[in-house]
């Protein structure tokens, strides 16, 4: 019976973060649109345009190669795993041993991997540019989130994202070490997620773009499937950000039923607040130029290993 | 029996090398030669993992130096190492049946290749100190003399005389490392320097210099200089086990030297390898990033892979003098994983970069594209090489990186300052290391295998023979097992762990499904199975459901890139290209680039000019002085060849007083 449960506990979180997702998106584009005193589309609007794309035909340039026609499966099969590990409404879920929290920032790398070989399989240059691209910022964010999860599990004394909550919940102090980290995992999320200072979501100008330039070929389903996993990979970070620096209201997974609920309903507010701070974000800067940004990374970086160091320096004091 | 069984064979291979010579004018001399080797190989493979009755196996031959014969030894170190090499040796093998036919000159492999082998087996046998050394040379003479397979080529031949440069300088090294180790009258085999007591000065000594000698072999920096050049100047199968096999026996003298033959380590021997490592990690992938030839993109990517190694090899000895048996054992499990790992992707992708060389007779990236189209199997395989050493899950790479992260998270429990402060630096530069191996790959397998060709060669190139991917095949498949059941490998290489730094992991096949805690599952677990196959069922959910409610439909048309119709194959980003962000904003901390862009006046019609210089800082403000300081004395020294007889004399009775002098103090 209670395998039952956690089976279900464990189902419903991959079900929740995939119709959560698309929903995100539309309340971020929903606040930004009324920041900026326009109507904007309705919340579910996401939904209902990968609901179109998917049942459109898919148009495939002439020499695509049979990577990317698998790659958008991937891509987004390896991001939906990654975020239904990150414990959303309860922790210590029947699968979140499978992977710690080096291992889902390694599945994001995966998925990066691919979907900028995707990028450059058609052989168009604004392919390769977006690949180009996501592979510098890549290789500064990823070092970036590595020396956060160093400072969390220093402090937390595992990698284990649903330990790490259930220290955070029991240990409620003020830390400089983790408040550091979170400015840094703030800015690893702004530029993995392409959002408005690194990239401009809403943007198609040519030479700006990266995220979408790498997706520019696809179509149809295909780009429905990447539209998604970018989508999951928002709530993926906004999740972490939660679930780490704010464990309010996570529930453990044998607290029952009604303790989930609870549960979820802390989570939905969590995510709101990450979407509104993220939309007042995006509304009141600038984007900035492509060869600022590995500064605005490093800042990241550097944030990360001095996190580090102090969570040495105040443990042996 | 085992250690009997290996040796038999390693005679057998020097054997067979003489045999190449003898039979020269067979024309199926070269299938033979490699099938006795698989052959050969294979046997020692088994050899190596068949159960050792007792756990240590010594004997004594009776030649080589008089009266103390040469002495070798299977534990269960060598017998790893065994185990690695020979998995190479018949991979290497097996490629070079289909591979090595096109040789224009194979008798310039054929003698060499088994000697080749020969040597690194021996080296991994040795248990003295004088045919540890025969068999460093006999292995490093031997790839040399691969090397100058191609002499034709004038890059070849200044790739080979660096080699032979820096091999000679390596080998100088570790003479004296055995020097000082045995001391003065001392006995050179190990088990007798296993019992002399060092003193403090004398193990500093004997570290730094096998740190100078094997490093040099392995590739660290800043003694890779050679590397770059000469693992791309060999013939493919040979390129896969210089990098593949040869920088781990060079690994494996790092470990036996220091983790045994030293004694219990102090807390300060950590340093130097961990900051070397992270040194050549950085510096390798960094150089890997901006390569245009394949083969020296792999060759650099092995540095950095080096380095990763002995972070965690510093990481264990770290560990280890401060008595912390647990987390030793997993620094030292991790290291020798990456072991076992580098040597299976590296040999596929050097395999790889064969079959495009054979295929398109094309080395630089900048020329190929497409090839998923025209090698289609190979490009399948050689993505799979690239997932794997970009450490992504659920391949194998992943999984011994993530333990050495591991390792570095258990970096607080060390006492001393220097090194608390100095891991988290380490892992900062193994976390970019790691990325930017990504990015990497990403750009290598980009540029040459898909967009569009960039060449005829590359449109018509075609897939190799099935000898060769068969051999990339199963080394695919063995990724993909370490990658999934990296329990198996650790519970392998946990008993050497117990020799060498007085711990091990705990079990890992008791624990439940199959995954891998390196202390404890509340800390951290990793489950390479079960991701993988929640990923095919995702993506396989995915499908379905598309396909059944939404459409599955697809129509061919040409590319649409935001509108613009350009059908020259030119207009893709190149490599260098793709490089450019990282060259400007990483690349500043390991080379020096000078661009100079020579764009004609308004109204002229010439073309526009960029051209990028690219140099090897390390090259210019280490190698270059050291060569001018070697030239100006060597002429210095000229007019002693110029003396009378007398003269002569003189200099020979001056310098006989002095070493009596010497004696006499």
């Amino acid at each position: 019976m209670t395998l039952l449960f956690e089976l279900i506990a464990q189902g419903v979180q991959m079900l929740l973060v995939l119709a959560l997702s698309p929903l995100l998106i539309g309340f971020v584009r929903k606040l930004k649109a009324r920041l900026l005193r326009r109507k904007g589309p309705p919340i579910i609007q996401p939904w209902r345009d990968l609901i179109r794309l998917l049942r459109k035909e898919v148009v495939l340039a002439e020499n695509a190669s049979w990577l990317y026609r698998s790659a958008p499966y991937m891509i987004f099969a390896m991001t939906w795993v990654a975020a239904s590990l990150v414990p959303t409404f309860a922790t210590g879920l029947m699968f979140s041993w499978s992977a710690d929290l080096i291992a889902i920032i390694a599945l994001l790398g995966s998925a990066r991997f691919f979907l900028a070989l995707a990028g450059m399989d058609i052989g168009t240059s604004f392919g390769g540019i977006g690949s180009s691209r996501e592979a510098m910022f890549g290789s500064l964010a990823e070092p970036a989130t590595i020396m956060i999860v160093f400072t969390v599990s220093f402090v937390a004394g595992t990698t284990q994202l649903s330990e790490i909550a259930a220290y955070m919940v029991a240990n409620l102090e003020l830390r400089a070490s983790v408040g550091m980290a979170l400015v840094a995992l703030l800015i690893v999320a702004v530029a993995e997620n392409g959002r408005v200072p690194v990239d401009n979501p809403a943007t198609h100008l040519e030479l700006t773009m990266v995220h979408e330039a790498m997706a520019l070929e696809y179509s149809g389903r295909y780009l429905a499937l990447i539209e998604l996993a970018s989508a999951l990979k928002l709530l993926l970070y906004i999740s972490l950000i939660a679930c780490v620096f704010f464990p309010v209201g996570l529930k453990s997974h044998d607290a029952g039923a009604e303790a989930m609920m609870t549960g979820l309903g802390a989570y939905v507010l969590k995510l709101a607040i990450g979407g509104g701070v993220l939309a007042l974000f995006e509304t009141s800067t600038a984007k900035m130029r492509v060869f600022r940004v590995p500064d605005f990374l490093g800042a990241g970086l550097m944030l990360g290993l001095l996190a580090t160091l102090l969570v040495f320096v105040t443990r042996s004091l | 029996m085992p250690l009997y069984l290996a040796l038999t064979c390693v005679s057998a291979l020097l054997a067979v090398s003489v045999y190449a010579i003898v039979d020269r004018r067979n024309p199926n001399i070269s299938r033979n030669v490699y099938r006795l080797c698989i052959a050969l190989c294979g046997i020692l493979f088994l050899a190596a993992v068949m159960p050792r009755g007792a756990n240590l196996l010594s004997t004594t031959l009776p030649f080589g130096l008089p009266w103390i014969g040469m002495h070798f030894r299977i534990d269960v170190l060598s017998a790893f190492f065994l185990a690695v090499v020979d998995l190479g040796g018949v991979a290497a093998s097996a490629y070079a049946i289909g591979y090595g036919a096109h040789e224009k000159e194979p008798m310039r492999i054929l003698p060499f290749y088994p000697a080749f082998l020969a040597g690194m087996n021996a080296v991994v046998l040795a248990d003295d100190a004088f045919t540890f050394l025969v068999a460093w040379e006999l292995m490093s003479l031997a790839s040399w003399a691969l090397v100058l397979t191609h002499h034709h080529e004038a890059e070849n031949r200044r790739a080979g005389f660096i080699y032979l440069l820096m091999a000679s300088f390596g080998g100088f090294a570790l003479l004296m490392a055995f020097g000082v180790l045995g001391g003065v009258g001392g006995d050179y085999a190990f088990a007798s320097i296993r019992e002399t007591t060092k003193e403090g000065w004398k193990s500093g000594l004997v570290l730094a210099l096998a740190l100078v000698g094997m490093g040099s072999k392995a590739g660290l920096a800043p003694l890779h200089i050679w590397l770059p050049l000469a693992h791309p100047a060999a013939p493919s199968h040979v390129s896969a086990l210089m990098s593949g096999v040869m920088t781990k026996v060079a690994v494996y003298g790092f470990i036996r030297v220091v983790f045994d033959l030293l004694g219990p380590p102090a807390f300060w021997w950590s340093i130097e390898p961990m900051s070397f490592g992270a040194a050549s990690a950085l510096i390798g992938v960094l150089f890997a990033t901006i390569q245009s030839d394949l083969k020296k993109l792999l060759a650099y990517s092995t540095i950095e892979n080096i380095g990763i190694i002995f972070i965690a090899l510093g990481l264990a000895l770290a560990f280890k003098a401060n008595g912390l048996a647990l987390p030793a054992a997993l620094a030292f499990t991790a290291a020798l994983f990456h072991v076992f790992n580098h040597s299976l992707f590296k040999s596929l992708l050097f395999f790889g970069a064969g079959a495009v060389l054979s295929g398109s007779k094309e080395r630089s990236i900048e020329r190929l594209g497409g090839l998923i189209h025209s090698m289609p199997k190979t490009a399948f395989l050689f993505l799979g090489g690239c997932v794997a050493i970009s450490a992504l899950p659920p391949l194998n790479g992943f999984v011994s990186e993530w333990l050495v992260f591991q390792a570095i998270l258990l970096s607080p429990s060390l006492p001393q300052w220097t090194v608390k402060l100095l891991v988290p630096a380490v892992g900062v530069a193994l976390a970019l290391s790691a990325a930017l191996g990504a990015g990497c790959y990403i750009r290598a397998y980009g540029v040459a295998f898909l967009g569009r060709p960039r060449s005829d060669s590359a449109r018509t190139a075609t897939d190799p023979d099935r000898w060769s991917l068969g051999t990339m095949a199963v080394l695919l498949t063995l990724c993909f097992l370490a990658g999934l059941l990296p329990s198996l490998v650790i519970d392998t290489i946990s008993p050497a762990a117990r020799d060498f730094v007085g711990g091990r992991m705990p079990t890992q096949a008791e624990l439940s499904w199959l995954s891998i805690a390196p202390v404890a599952e509340s800390r951290s677990s990793y489950n390479g199975l079960l991701v993988f196959v929640f990923i095919l069922f995702s993506a396989y959910t995915a499908r379905w459901v598309i396909h059944k409610f939404g459409s599955a439909r697809s129509r061919r048309a040409p590319a649409w890139d935001c509108g613009y119709i350009e059908t020259s194959p030119a207009t893709q980003y190149t490599g260098s290209s793709f490089a450019q962000p990282i060259r400007r904003t990483l690349g500043v901390m390991a080379f020096s680039v000078k661009e100079r862009l020579d764009m004609p006046a308004p109204g002229e019609m010439r073309a526009a000019r960029l051209t990028i210089d690219i140099k090897d800082r390390i090259f210019d403000y280490l190698y270059a002085p050291l060569t001018r300081a070697v030239e100006t004395c060597a002429s210095g020294l000229n007019i002693l060849s110029l003396l009378t007889i007398q003269e002569y004399l003189a200099l020979v009775f001056a310098a006989l007083v002095f070493l009596l002098v010497l004696v006499a103090i």
